[in-house]
């Protein structure tokens, strides 16, 4: 890292600690927004980015997070801290099966992606059946107002605030040592060619499990704050493939495999969202802030396929070699 | 078991079975655009939507019937098809998936709000005479439109058979899927052969539009659910494989209609999602389709 | 024959009943460099991904310093010591040239530090230093021949199978790539098994060559024995003039 690169990183979150004091309620909410995408990217890297492995049903592990530790909040009492190693674990189970099933049976590519797809519909049919989650009619959390409660993660937008900026920056610190590591070169060996990787020793199988398992432990984690944070859960929407598709925006927008680009997407598309939404309001067409997006979306993979970080990144002179 | 059951059953098979070919004919647009270009169209259920609305609004706006408008929605999506593919998707054929995912799944955006821009959320439904028409085959009540849609799904797909094995054309676009390399080599203009192709796909995902308006109400909500019903039904007759789709549309349309008579409705499509897994799993060609060698 | 790094018995593979390769017999002492020619779809790269533990052989077995490792996946057998290229060379294209190697590395010395260090070294030998933050997609078919072998090496393998890394290569290039494996091989002792077309290579490397046509031995022996050899002017070299 350059001393400059250095500076700017360490004025960027003081800044982001500093948030709070310095902007109003909208302004928090929508930095919380930017925070959770880039977390949840900077876990749906690690399985695409890295590994090379495609993953269109991330939500699975989302919403089988937020759902378990909601769940037994809701039930029992047992709060979301206690809560999140139950959601993990199930969630690194369900990684396990698909990636194991997936892996094995070698289903590459957009194959691979269907499986992921299929098994995020499939537990969102079943959660929509299941009355302890409350089915199709959701589950909700209590609000209270007013108190701040972070053993329970109960409380107002500051208090996620902080919460999703120490996940964000975790999840940064966490893949920039996973890139430094074996692991992390031999996932970009096998995201590159998995037959060379394995010639030169590399368990591929065994990579790519784990690239799945803690990707999905880190997706769960999102869920777990984004059910406290929102208060309710529908399996219509925790499980939608949408869900899952607006978690793998923020990387491919920002640079696949880069570890800022899914810092930089999110600003991008939650910036972009904002003004849309905004922008779509004044115009009162329904649909036009989606079709904003969807232009935007297209100027970008056509004229920046590669994403907007790596070109940024020379342009600012904090040239970030992509791994 | 009553024979009220059966009869039942049977009628649940038999509409399962027509609608079935209207499903088969929209995966066959997606089945086509895979085997040939390799390209996934994440669209696919946003296109069939707005085949949905433009049949509903020749008929709404010019008392055009979906069956009359549906020449026009073909043409008109084959000539939009073959223009996207030389414009958008062409560039982003060599590319990885994940860049030609995005690219359609903006296009998917637009095309689904677009219609939400113009027609507005609410359902749009065509009201035609014969919708209370039906046909008795024996015990059996099958609704005309339902027969209807069948037929003319099947027409179209005996049709494109026709053009893909007797054709120059066709002959030639097959070729290109088969060996792109080769086809190259003997100067088929592979960049052409593969517009009409995403043409085709589109005509037979638009003229799928058309017939569903005559059996299902039309929101552009409807556009995700479709693309995903499309991807269950080309996998599970095989991606790339003509007769495939038409069977896995038979397969899906029968399953939900059973499924739907026998479990809870929103049990339905978990059926066709575990039909999906498993097919994935064991036989990633499809049931129908060749093995692809890597 | 004991004693020998890699040995070879009746070693044989169908695919789909079709025979690609059949009773195959031979051995490599340790510190040899050993030659594999024929025809093209004669079945060599065939039996070295046999070796190498892409296939797993129809008949036979293959063993490494006496143990057993046909059957293993190939990481396994990267791990038992045997390290080996691609005929169409398959660099990690989106890795810069030293990271390709750096993975090598890593599997004998985990931390990234290290095995970054040993690639260097692998990368000064072989002259593809000053290349080394260049992707390796951005490099010419010789570095890339280069690089293939470089990352085979960083495995620090027993024994190294080349398949065919001087075709596309000038002669002159040839001759620096036979130099370095000459020196190489005399200097750590590493044994080397070719499959080669380039006939001025083997000549100038191999001891001892064996011939295979249709999947099946037809002769073994020094290079100059095998182009006297009646079968092998025959099936193989035909009205060519041996070089």
């Amino acid at each position: 890292m350059t001393a400059r690169a250095a500076i700017g990183l360490a004025a960027l979150l003081a800044l982001l600690i500093a948030a709070p004091a310095l902007l109003g309620g909208y302004g928090l909410s929508v930095l919380i927004l930017v925070l959770y995408f880039a977390y949840v990217g900077q876990a749906w890297n690690i399985m695409m980015g890295f590994a090379g492995q495609l993953s269109l049903g991330h939500a699975l592990y989302a919403g089988l997070g937020g759902y378990i530790a909601a769940g037994l909040y809701f039930h029992y009492g047992i709060g979301p801290w206690l809560g999140i190693f139950a959601a993990v674990a199930v969630a690194v189970a369900a990684g396990s099966i698909v990636g194991y099933l997936g892996f094995r049976f070698s289903l590459a590519g957009v194959y691979f992606a269907l499986l992921t797809i299929a098994f995020a519909e499939f537990t969102r049919i079943g959660f929509d059946n299941w009355e302890w989650t409350g089915g199709s009619g959701g589950l909700f959390l209590k609000v209270e107002r007013g108190v701040v409660d972070l053993a329970n993660l109960r409380g107002g937008p500051v208090m996620f605030y902080y919460v999703i900026l120490a996940l964000a920056v975790g999840a940064l610190v966490l893949c920039r040592l996973l890139l430094e590591s074996r692991l992390g070169r031999y996932w970009l060996a096998i995201r590159e060619d998995a037959e060379a990787a394995q010639a030169v020793g590399v368990p591929v199988l065994w990579c790519k499990m784990l690239a799945i398992m803690i990707s999905a432990a880190l997706t769960a984690v999102a869920g777990v704050w984004n059910a406290f944070y929102y208060n309710n859960l529908f399996p219509e929407t925790a499980f939608a493939m949408g869900r899952s598709i607006e978690m793998t925006l923020a990387p491919i927008i920002g640079g696949l495999g880069t570890l800022f680009g899914p810092f930089v997407g999110a600003v991008v598309l939650t910036g972009l969202g904002e003004i849309f939404t905004a922008a779509g309001d004044r115009l009162d067409i329904p649909g036009i802030k989606q079709i904003f997006y969807g232009v935007a979306l297209l100027l970008i993979v056509m004229y920046r396929p590669a994403g907007v970080w790596p070109w940024l990144a020379a342009r600012l002179g904090f040239a970030e070699r992509k791994p | 078991m009553t024979s009220d059951f059966l009869l039942s059953l049977a009628q649940a098979v038999s509409k399962g079975l027509l609608t079935g070919m209207v499903y088969g004919l929209m995966a066959l647009g997606l089945s086509v655009i895979f085997g040939v270009m390799r390209v996934v169209n994440f669209a696919h259920g946003e296109m069939m939507v707005v085949g949905m609305y433009l049949a509903w609004m020749g008929f709404d706006a010019l008392q055009i019937t979906p069956m009359l408008g549906l020449p026009l929605v073909a043409v008109l999506f084959f000539g939009v098809g073959y223009a996207l593919q030389r414009g958008l998707i062409q560039p982003f054929i060599a590319r990885p998936e994940h860049q030609q995912f995005l690219l359609l799944l903006a296009v998917g955006t637009l095309l689904a709000n677009a219609c939400l821009a113009i027609a507005g959320p609410d359902s749009r439904t065509v009201q035609l005479d014969s919708q209370f028409d039906s046909y008795e085959l024996g015990p059996l009540v099958l609704d005309a439109v339902r027969v209807h849609a069948a037929v003319v799904a099947l027409a179209i797909a005996a049709l494109l058979f026709l053009f893909f094995t007797r054709t120059r054309t066709g002959k030639s676009i097959r070729a290109a899927a088969d060996n792109h390399m080769g086809a190259l080599v003997v100067g088929l203009d592979v960049r052409r052969l593969y517009a009409v192709t995403f043409g085709i796909g589109a005509a037979c995902v638009g003229a799928a539009g058309a017939l569903m308006t005559t059996l299902i109400p039309v929101t552009p909500f409807l556009a995700g659910e479709y693309t995903l019903l499309a991807f269950v039904i080309v996998i599970v007759g095989g991606l790339g494989s003509m007769t495939g789709a038409l069977l896995g549309g038979l397969l899906i349309g029968v399953s939900e209609a059973v499924a739907g008579l026998l479990l809870q409705p929103s049990l339905k499509s978990m059926f066709s999602f575990g039909l999906l897994i498993v097919v994935l799993l064991l036989r990633p060609q499809g049931l129908l389709g060749r093995k692809e060698s890597r | 024959m004991s004693g020998a790094r890699l040995e070879l018995a009746g070693l044989g593979k169908s695919f789909r009943g079709l025979r690609a390769v059949h009773d195959v017999s031979f051995s490599v002492p340790a510190g040899a460099i050993h030659a594999l020619i024929g025809p093209n779809g004669a079945g060599k790269t065939t039996i070295f991904n046999m070796i190498a533990g892409v296939h797993a052989p129809s008949a036979g077995t293959v063993s490494l310093d006496g143990q057993r490792i046909s059957g293993l996946r190939p990481d396994h057998v990267c791990h038992a010591g045997v390290g080996r290229t691609f005929q169409i060379v398959r660099p990690f294209k989106g890795l810069s040239v030293l990271d390709n190697v750096t993975t090598g590395a890593l599997h004998r010395r985990p931390r990234l530090a290290e095995a970054r260090d040993a690639a260097l070294a692998i990368l000064e030998r072989l002259g593809l230093a000053d290349r080394r933050h260049q992707l390796a997609e951005s490099l010419t078919l010789p570095d890339r021949k280069k690089l293939e072998v470089a990352r085979a090496l960083a495995t620090e393998p027993k024994l190294l199978l080349l398949d065919e890394v001087m075709a596309g290569l000038r002669p002159t290039e040839v001759d620096v790539m036979v130099g370095f494996l000459r020196d190489l091989n005399a200097e750590t002792g590493l044994t080397v098994l070719l499959i080669e077309h380039v006939m001025r290579a083997v000549m100038a490397l191999a001891a001892q060559v064996v011939v295979v046509s249709y999947g099946e031995k037809i002769a073994e022996g020094t290079p100059a024995e095998i182009t006297r050899h009646q079968a092998v002017l025959d099936v193989y070299l035909g009205a060519e003039e041996v070089a």
